[in-house]
């Protein structure tokens, strides 16, 4: 099965008059965890925000989960997504007033799941947080802070996991290890990984790894050069 | 976890700058209140500066000076009362009570009243509270004079100290000097906050053998300023006002004083309306600090909004919790305020009341008050529109970016 279906996607900013992304065409399978990469500017961060239903296409189909995404309505996208994607960022992933404990559950708040709670505690002993369950967000180290922020998009069981840079605030080690759970808990949940990075010593932990320049017809990079 | 609750941790996040806006909002609505306050009592110490009375009697002029020389002592009287008059409707059978009232002397600023011992027993003012005195008793004899809380105040007078009253004058500066005849201070009144506490009282006996040759003593006055006038029941009131001012023997005057203090104090309402425009407009200008302070918040926060986003939070949701953070803040700022206000209103009341002999409105809210709260709300919310409106187009801009 297709979790991703993309055709045709051409995508630019209201304000500028460039196309920043034209994918002819692009499938992600099920359970695959992907490697997503290429030099800023290529339009990783673009592709994530419309694969995770934030930024819509201007032409093209993208089909998430078999759903069309041009059909729903701007609030029907944000349930959809609340329901089947986690969203991991590259730094700075919590809400800095809310504990550990509540930065975890807060995905609950607007996707009405019932929270699983072994599912809840297999995450947080394996991501290695238990200890500092109810600590204040901002008293974590970054490497405490990405696995609190993996273990929120894993914890309602989501189809996808997409992650953008993750690891660019840790160190190699470290960068390895959290991968490494990463894939792990996705694979136990069946979830679908898209990583993006531009840090290519990764690419070979993962099974698929899609260059961004060859993908991206647009090619914005060649004229800012 | 829920919206209100992520509101209310989100404000506590921002400890400095709730604290900010809370202070300017908490001393814009005290400043709100206690012009209110204020005004009210003022109000209050106008109008109800005499009750419990139901016709001033005097001769025939305007009504409005016949109460301001009667009950304020504002004025002069240009015509007397005969005191054959005074005595037929203080016998008059629907007649409960009378009080005389006579003007003409003062004592260093401060009018000298002519009466009797019926001012003490009935006179009332302010919801039918009876005249108290602070030290000494009424007087009972000539040459003596019972003195209001701000004369003593002032003039730094006790019970005991001789003073001299001037004739003719309310300033008491005029050259003829009683002098011959001074006065023993034998009560001071407590503060009633209104225009007694400027008065002096003495008998009308005292006031007519001020102005004898001396050696006659205790003449029957043959005239006074007006007179005060209770009758046994309410419906007679207006009867007896006609009959009054349908005398034969002599043209008198008889107005109902609440109804004349109330047109007065309509009259002077365009004063109380720039004070409420002002305290209206300092609580806008905090209102609009609120709203600026969170629109800068706005920037502080896109990081935490996208967050928010990505787990899918729409916009109505992002929308709700910036307008449920302002109008927590707010009704705490409401509820702190109210609070102060009750503290500041029990602290103070006596005190203000002492020094000043100004008092207080006791009642806590009234339906000015219940009118600003609701306008308070009201346009705080329309305040806090704005941010939610302004993130509102950020956020559709912005996607997921830092």
């Amino acid at each position: 099965m297709n979790i991703f279906e993309i055709n045709d996607l051409k995508f630019k900013y209201a304000q500028s008059s460039q196309t920043v992304l034209d994918i002819p065409q692009l499938n992600i399978k099920q359970g695959q965890s992907v490697f997503l990469y290429g030099p800023s500017g290529s339009g990783k961060s673009t592709l994530l925000e419309i694969l995770a239903a934030v930024a819509t296409p201007l032409a093209g189909q993208i089909k998430i989960l078999n759903q069309d995404m041009s059909v729903l309505s701007p609030s029907e996208k944000d349930q959809f997504r609340s329901k089947h994607i986690g969203y991991i960022f590259q730094q700075f992933n919590l809400i800095p007033f809310l504990s550990v404990a509540e930065n975890i559950n807060l995905p609950f708040l607007f996707n009405h799941k019932k929270k699983n709670e072994k599912t809840y505690s297999r995450l947080v002993s394996a991501l290695n947080i238990k200890n500092i369950e109810h600590k204040n967000v901002n008293q974590l180290s970054i490497g405490q802070q990405q696995r609190v922020a993996a273990a929120r998009a894993l914890v309602f069981q989501p189809e996808i996991i997409l992650a953008d840079e993750p690891t660019s605030a840790l160190d190699s080690d470290r960068r390895e290890n959290f991968i490494k759970i990463l894939f792990e808990l996705s694979s136990e949940q069946n979830s679908t990984l898209v990583f993006v990075s531009h840090d290519m010593s990764l690419k070979p932990l993962f099974d698929t790894a899609l260059d961004l320049i060859h993908l991206n017809k647009a090619n914005n990079l060649e004229s800012e050069l | 976890m829920n919206i209100f609750k992520l509101a209310f941790k989100s404000i506590r996040f921002r400890l400095f700058s709730t604290t900010a806006i809370i202070f300017s909002l908490v001393v814009s609505l005290l400043l709100l209140f206690s012009v209110e306050k204020i005004r009210k009592s003022v109000e209050d110490n106008f109008t109800q500066t005499i009750s419990g009375v139901d016709l001033i009697v005097g001769p025939r002029t305007g009504s409005l000076q016949l109460v301001l020389y009667s009950v304020f002592n504002i004025g002069q009287a240009t015509n007397n009362v005969s005191y054959e008059s005074y005595l037929k409707y203080t016998n008059h059978p629907s007649v409960e009570w009378t009080i005389p009232y006579s003007l003409g002397d003062g004592h260093r600023g401060y009018r000298v009243v002519g009466t009797n011992q019926d001012f003490f027993k009935f006179y009332k003012y302010r919801s039918k509270q009876n005249i108290v005195l602070q030290s000494g008793q009424v007087f009972n004899n000539l040459q003596q004079v019972v003195i209001g809380h701000q004369v003593a105040l002032t003039l730094n007078y006790k019970t005991g100290d001789q003073i001299v009253i001037a004739h003719g004058s309310t300033t008491g500066d005029s050259f003829e000097q009683h002098d011959k005849k001074p006065f023993t201070v034998v009560g001071v009144m407590a503060a009633t906050g209104t225009a007694l506490d400027q008065s002096m009282y003495i008998s009308l006996e005292s006031m007519e053998s001020l102005h004898t040759a001396e050696g006659e003593t205790k003449s029957q006055p043959s005239s006074i300023t007006s007179f005060f006038l209770k009758t046994k029941s309410r419906l007679q009131i207006l009867q007896l006002q006609r009959e009054i001012t349908t005398n034969k023997s002599e043209p008198l005057l008889a107005v109902l004083p609440g109804v004349v203090l109330n047109e007065l104090w309509q009259s002077l309402s365009r004063i109380d309306f720039v004070l409420k425009l002002i305290s209206f407009l300092v609580l806008v200008v905090g209102l609009i600090g609120m709203m600026i302070s969170f629109m800068t918040s706005l920037n502080e926060r896109r990081r935490e909004l996208s967050i928010l986003r990505a787990l899918g939070a729409n916009i109505n949701f992002m929308m709700g919790l910036i307008l449920i953070e302002s109008l927590l803040i707010i009704i705490f700022s409401l509820g702190l305020s109210l609070f102060l206000k009750f503290i500041l209103q029990l602290v103070l009341t006596d005190f203000i009341q002492n020094q000043y002999g100004f008092i207080l409105s006791q009642e806590f809210l009234g339906l000015v008050e219940y009118i600003m709260i609701g306008s308070v709300l009201v346009l705080g919310f329309l305040i806090s529109l704005m941010p939610a409106f302004v993130f509102r187009l950020q956020s559709l801009k912005d996607g997921l970016k830092n």
